[in-house]
């Protein structure tokens, strides 16, 4: 195959930020999470825990609580909000002022007629939910103290509210305190500080659990309001709870980072129906506080503070090893690999990284010098930050762009569009923002230019694209490309082919949409594969369209009759890809060629890259998967017996991006998990030897 | 480490009319490892038992006829094979009494050699280099025998070896000064000729040796000048190679041979690391005496030497010596740096003044020049022409002192360290020589040169304990590495001193040389053991590192020695008692130490298994290959 000079790159200090709340809804099988900078994650759990939708964070916003109403997402937050999210466009639909000083927690009950709240002011508040909106109710009865966790019983006519040292149990209809559970403090010098009650759960049978600050799971019965067991699971603080739903597990979250499993069974073989709380099992996938946990059907899912979500498998739930058996921690969420952070202009050696409150524009470097395999190359020139550009307003940065020949660069808010013209000569570079906007273009969820720097895309909603032309002068309103299908999904991912004649959009609802940018019309709808694609290409030359999906399976398109597989795609599916392929955990994020050999796609995940040689034959089952090491050890002559068309390499690790850059050099960007961690908080207890 | 244990005397020799000449003519093994068979210069075959020094057989030529070739052991058929008068081979068995009614035959040509390898069968070399297997040949006695050398082209040296299964025969020729090498194999018949480098003198070689070693042969041969050489053959060489090929060679060794020449001298090589060489004269003897000593070309080290040509078979070196042939067993250990020099007692010292302390051979012959050798004879001799010898060797005391003064601040380190050596020396040899003349400050200047070295002038301890020269004693004590047990030994048995404790060695060569120590001074020593030990753990932390103190390992590894040699002795005398009952405390106490510590060696390990993480920049460009 060859040699490949690569770019290293490991500067790009991408931090993401904790996991503060989650909210799994069992109907649709998506989970919705909250970080700390006030962004909300949708993950789709039918299809490989494929991260769908991101919903830009705000400075003002905090999140504390999540909650599912049917297919609506509420969130309720220390500034004293509600706010429903628009799932379509991304972003919230409304916030509401809840008039009771900092919100703690929200919940639903089990109908999705009512929303409660627990406040600061130590009240809880109703709100009925209505159709386009929601309604305050009214208040139960308000209590000294705030409220910090809430649980509804499953009938609707209770609520068990966890406070400062205490856990109230109220009769909903009448909005009455009826039940006082008192809970212990700490011993010796955390005698003093009041008890954090930071989760309740109120399951059928009236039984109340509840996880403190003082490091205990307690179990009373609610209906006489009485303590039935203490568990002491840790010295530091139990901060979530989460029940199963058939009510026989309940999974505690620590600050030390363990996921700790009650199960509801008989302790004894012989008193069958003497059944109690036991403490079984005892996860550790996190490093730091555990605050947001989920028990599914069959795993449980945590995340905290350590910032990347686990989904840890119930495996007597499994009755065979399979893909979904397997822990999954999903550390670089998809859409921040593919699509949010990173652009790269391949002709002009440029790297855009994007931050939340910032966009990087940086330099690659260079060398002169050759050398032979695992070499370092002396550098004639060291990477440079070319630009810091700094964002406006309060609204996260969402996406951005960077044109190919690096002279346009784009970026998008929820709430605007700002594109800026760049010109650099030798070491100086000058940005000029463009100053008039088209009305249409307000907010994208994607950008991207045409390869020649004349068009500007920006997926807007209902699936539709707009079409921006730029001159030196101005830019424009061309046309708005609009989907037949009526989808109302946004659009993930968009690419356009290097003649620029065409154009691709994946949303997602899974439909890929291919628009012959000529006509200005829709030319073709790809046909739908069941799983969401997670990247895809046209190639510059032949435009051929590969597309990857969440499942991993890969496809390719001919041009310009991409309704059907080339041969290529037919014969590997046909085949099957190789289960070692099938079996890898993160999802492909981006899709470059080789412009020179239209045979190669180069593909990457956050483990390895790929470069797919298709005039090579496949690997069948059989077939030793990761084949490098051995073709390196055999001569010349008995290599090509050997070969298969995956050739993947595993030396670059934690990578947010590779791509193939007009001089046949690759970029490979690394954000090291190690980075990561050594920018967290010290854990609150480190493991140490033989403890 | 290689040790030459004590010699014993296999049988007398006749003295032959040339001092030069050996009355043997070779020595060869038969079936069993304990015999040997020994060919005298004129007549007779003996056959040895080693081990009992007795002559189990002798078999004689009648007078007028010679023994021109050493008798050999046909493994397969359990005969010997001797030539008489050039031409006449006669085989026998041991059964057999006398040799002239044993078979014989006469074949065409002039025979130089036979020889004979376990699981070879029988070669003849013929002295016009053909090669002929004694079988066939025996089977038409009067065969035609073709010339392979040239003119005037005589064979000096031959051998043969059996290596997988491929018979070779190797032989040295010498024509008009230059020297070559035949390398015959057999089955299928092929020969190769090397031509060996010439020696800048143009001197011819003094011996050779030749082993296989890792598929290769490695012939050894040794120069006047001192230089032994190596060079490798491949046992599976170039076949079909034309003509002669140039023979490529490494040096291995360079003995100390001062300014004179080796006159006789064989060097054989024992194991890949060591090389044992009997010769005439020893640099650091008076002339005339003989030497053989035992060299590790890797470290460079005189690892065993005694003053008295060679065989050497199976751990056994034969060396017919005046008049009597000796047998010498010798040891080699692996090779290490440890086993050269002993273990190395303050290994921080070690460290630090090794590169100068150690005199290395290689920097020394060659400096940073790769054409080393005729460089060093120039240095040499500019040194020599400045170093006026004649106050050396006979000038006062106080002259003396002057002179090496005046040299020593004069001389560049790379002139200095041969001159030192060969001055030491002199005025060492001079010392044994005339009993009145000792010169203290000049040795003692020497030696503070820290270019000296035991293995260069093994002389000078002794002489300087001879003289009770404690000081100069305790300053080679400290300055050599390589200071051999039985040398340490002697000084305790004079002095206690912490330079004592401070030299290297090794346990297994220690403890024998202990045991010539009495009780009474067993007794003191330990109590001095004792003493510097309390001394030492009362202020272990607060000590400050004081030059030339022995560390606590250093008492604690004595001490055990020490216990070792003399246990049963020790347990007897009552006055150790006390001195016993403290020291079995002491033990109990560290025992206990040890096993608390034992029971965190886990996760002492673990600390060691943690690895520095992998410099990562932040940006590199670097080059990958796929495949």
């Amino acid at each position: 195959m060859g040699e490949f000079k690569v770019h290293r790159v490991r500067f790009f200090d991408y931090m993401p930020t904790a996991i503060r709340a989650m909210a799994f809804n069992a109907h649709t099988e998506r989970l919705a999470l909250a970080r700390m900078d006030g962004s909300v994650e949708i993950f789709n759990f039918t299809d490989h825990y494929f991260q769908e939708k991101v919903i830009p964070g705000k400075d003002s916003r905090s999140i504390e609580s999540l909650c599912w109403v049917g297919g609506r997402l509420f969130s309720a937050g220390l500034n004293g909000e509600i706010a429903e999210y628009d799932l379509e466009n991304l972003r919230p639909k409304y916030s509401l002022e809840a008039y009771g000083g900092p919100i703690w927690t929200i919940i639903s009950n089990t109908q999705g007629t009512q929303l409660a709240i627990g406040c600061e002011d130590g009240t809880v508040k109703l709100f009925e939910v209505l159709e386009e909106h929601i309604q305050f109710e009214r208040n139960l009865d308000r209590q000294k103290g705030r409220i910090i966790s809430l649980s509804w019983h499953p009938s609707g006519t209770h609520i068990a509210a966890g406070m400062m040292d205490m856990i109230r149990v109220f009769d909903v209809p009448t909005g009455h305190a009826v039940q006082r559970l008192l809970v212990d403090r700490g011993f010796g010098g955390s005698k003093s500080r009041e008890t954090v009650v930071w989760s309740v759960a109120f399951l059928s049978d009236h039984t109340v659990v509840s996880g403190d600050s003082a490091g205990k799971v307690q179990v009373w019965d609610g209906h006489t309001g009485t303590l039935v067991k203490t568990h002491l699971v840790t010295k530091w603080d139990v901060l979530a709870l989460s029940v199963s739903k058939d009510e026989s597990s309940v999974v505690a979250g620590t600050s030390e980072g363990t996921v700790i499993q009650f199960q509801f069974i008989a302790p004894t073989l012989h008193q069958q129906q003497d059944k109690e709380w036991v403490r079984t099992r005892t996860f550790k996938n996190h490093t730091h506080d555990v605050r947001a946990l989920a028990e599914i059907e069959t795993a449980i899912v945590s995340g905290g503070m350590d910032t990347h979500l686990v989904v840890r498998p119930l495996l007597e739930k499994f009755d065979e090893k399979s893909h979904a058996s397997g822990l999954r921690k999903i550390h670089f969420p998809h859409v921040i690999a593919n699509n949010i952070n990173l652009s790269c202009a391949k002709k002009a050696g440029l790297l855009l990284f994007q931050f939340p409150g910032q966009l990087e524009l940086w330099r690659l470097g260079d060398s002169d010098e050759h050398g032979k395999p695992g070499d370092r190359l002396p550098l004639k020139r060291k990477p440079e930050k070319l630009l810091l550009l700094k964002r406006k307003g309060e609204d996260h940065i969402c996406c951005s762009a960077l044109s190919s020949c690096g002279g346009w660069l784009a970026y998008s808010t929820v709430s605007s569009v700002r594109i800026y013209r760049l010109q650099t000569d030798n070491n100086n570079i000058s940005i000029t923002k463009v100053s008039k906007l088209p009305k249409a273009l307000h907010s994208a969820h994607q950008l991207c230019f045409s390869s020649d720097s004349s068009k500007m895309f920006a997926a807007s909603s209902q699936s539709s694209v707009l079409v921006i032309a730029l001159t030196q002068s101005e830019c424009k309103y061309v046309h708005t490309l609009k989907p037949k299908s009526g989808s109302r999904q946004p659009i993930h991912l968009m690419t356009t082919s290097g003649d620029g004649k065409w154009l691709a959009a994946a949303n997602s609802d899974c439909e890929i949409h291919v628009y012959n940018l000529q006509k200005l019309k829709l030319h073709c709808i790809v046909p739908v594969y069941g799983s969401c694609p997670s990247a895809m290409g046209i190639h510059p030359t032949t435009n051929n369209m590969t597309v990857v999906h969440a499942d991993q399976q890969v496809n390719t398109m001919p041009s310009p009759h991409i309704k059907q597989y080339t041969d290529w795609s037919r014969k590997l599916q046909k085949q099957g890809l190789h289960n070692v392929w099938l079996d890898r955990d993160t999802p492909v994020t981006h899709v470059t060629f080789n412009s020179k050999n239209p045979n190669q796609v180069v593909l990457h995940d956050m483990h390895m890259f790929c470069i797919i040689d298709q005039s090579l034959p496949l690997p069948d089952q059989k077939t030793q998967f990761y084949n490098q090491m051995t073709l390196r050890s055999l001569s010349e002559q008995e290599r090509p017996s050997h070969l298969h068309a995956f050739k993947i390499c595993k030396t670059f690790q934690d990578l947010l991006c590779v791509s193939l850059l007009d001089d046949q050099s690759l970029v490979v960007v690394e954000r090291p998990l190690l980075a990561i961690t050594s920018q967290l908080p010290a854990p609150v207890r480190q493991k140490k030897f033989a403890t | 480490m290689a040790t030459l244990f004590e010699g014993f005397t296999l049988c007398g020799l006749v003295q032959t009319s040339s001092a030069s000449d050996s009355a043997i003519q070779g020595i060869e093994l038969d079936g069993d490892s304990d015999h040997a068979v020994v060919t005298d210069s004129t007549r007779a075959v003996t056959l040895y038992k080693v081990s009992d020094q007795k002559p189990l057989g002798s078999w004689t030529v009648k007078q007028g006829q010679l023994l021109t070739c050493p008798a050999v052991f046909n493994f397969q058929t359990k005969e010997y094979v001797v030539v008489s008068d050039n031409k006449v081979i006669r085989v026998w068995k041991e059964e057999d009494l006398n040799l002239d009614k044993a078979f014989k035959a006469t074949v065409s040509a002039d025979v130089w050699r036979v020889h004979s390898a376990p699981g070879g069968e029988l070669v003849v070399l013929f002295q016009r280099g053909a090669v002929r297997l004694l079988d066939s040949l025996l089977s038409a006695p009067q065969q035609p025998i073709e010339g392979i050398l040239s003119e005037k082209e005589v064979i000096r040296w031959s051998t043969n070896i059996v290596a997988e299964k491929q018979h070779f025969v190797l032989f040295t020729t010498e024509q008009r000064g230059e020297h070559f090498l035949y390398v015959q194999r057999l089955n299928p018949n092929t020969l190769q000729k090397y031509r060996l480098e010439r020696e800048d003198s143009g001197a011819s070689p003094l011996s050779f040796s030749a082993s296989l070693r890792d598929k290769h042969i490695n012939l050894l041969y040794l120069y006047p000048n001192g230089c032994v050489y190596q060079s490798v053959v491949a046992v599976r060489g170039p076949v079909g190679l034309e003509g002669v090929q140039a023979l490529p060679r490494s040096l291995r060794l360079r003995l100390p041979v001062g300014e004179g020449e080796l006159g006789a001298a064989s060097a054989v090589a024992l194991d890949e690391a060591h090389v044992a060489v009997v010769g005439m004269p020893h640099p650091s003897a008076r002339t005339g005496k003989d030497f053989l000593c035992i060299w590790n070309t890797n470290f460079q080290t005189l690892q065993a030497e005694i003053l008295r040509i060679v065989w050497c078979y199976l751990g056994k070196l034969f060396v017919p010596h005046g008049k009597a042939l000796s047998v010498i067993p010798y040891e080699c250990q692996k090779s290490s740096l440890a086993s050269a020099l002993g273990k190395l007692r303050h290994p921080g010292i070690a460290v630090s003044k090794s590169s100068v302390a150690i005199p290395s051979w290689n920097t020394l012959l060659h400096g940073d020049q790769p054409q080393g050798p005729t460089k060093i004879v120039d240095t040499r001799k500019s040194v020599l022409t400045v170093v006026h010898l004649q106050p050396l060797q006979t000038g006062p005391v106080e002259e003396v002192r002057r002179e090496v003064e005046a040299l020593v601040s004069r001389g560049d380190a790379q002139d200095l360290q041969l001159s030192v050596g060969r001055l030491a020396c002199q005025l060492v040899a001079r010392s044994q020589v005339e009993t009145a003349f000792y010169a203290p400050g000049a040795l003692a200047r020497l030696v503070q040169t820290q270019c000296l070295c035991h293995s260069m002038c093994p002389d000078l301890l002794l002489l300087a304990l001879e003289h009770k020269d404690y000081f100069l004693c305790q300053l080679c004590l400290q300055l050599f590495p390589d200071i051999p047990e039985v040398v340490t030994c002697a000084c305790l048995k004079t002095f206690i001193g912490n330079e004592v404790l401070q030299t290297p060695y090794s346990d297994n060569l220690l403890v024998p040389h202990l045991k010539d120590l009495n009780a009474p001074q067993v007794i003191l020593f330990l109590q001095y053991l004792q003493f510097i030990y309390l001394k030492y753990s009362q202020d272990v932390y607060t000590q400050t590192p004081v030059l030339r103190s022995p560390t606590m390992t250093q008492i604690i590894d004595w001490v055990c020695l020490l216990l070792d040699a003399h246990f049963t002795v020790l347990v007897m005398a009552p006055d150790a008692k006390g001195l016993l009952s403290n020291l079995q405390s002491f033990v109990k106490s560290q025992v206990k130490l040890f096993s608390e510590l034992g029971k965190i060696e886990g996760s002492l390990q673990e600390l060691h298994k943690m690895k520095p993480s992998k410099d990562i920049s932040q940006y590199s460009i670097e080059v990958i290959e796929l495949f």
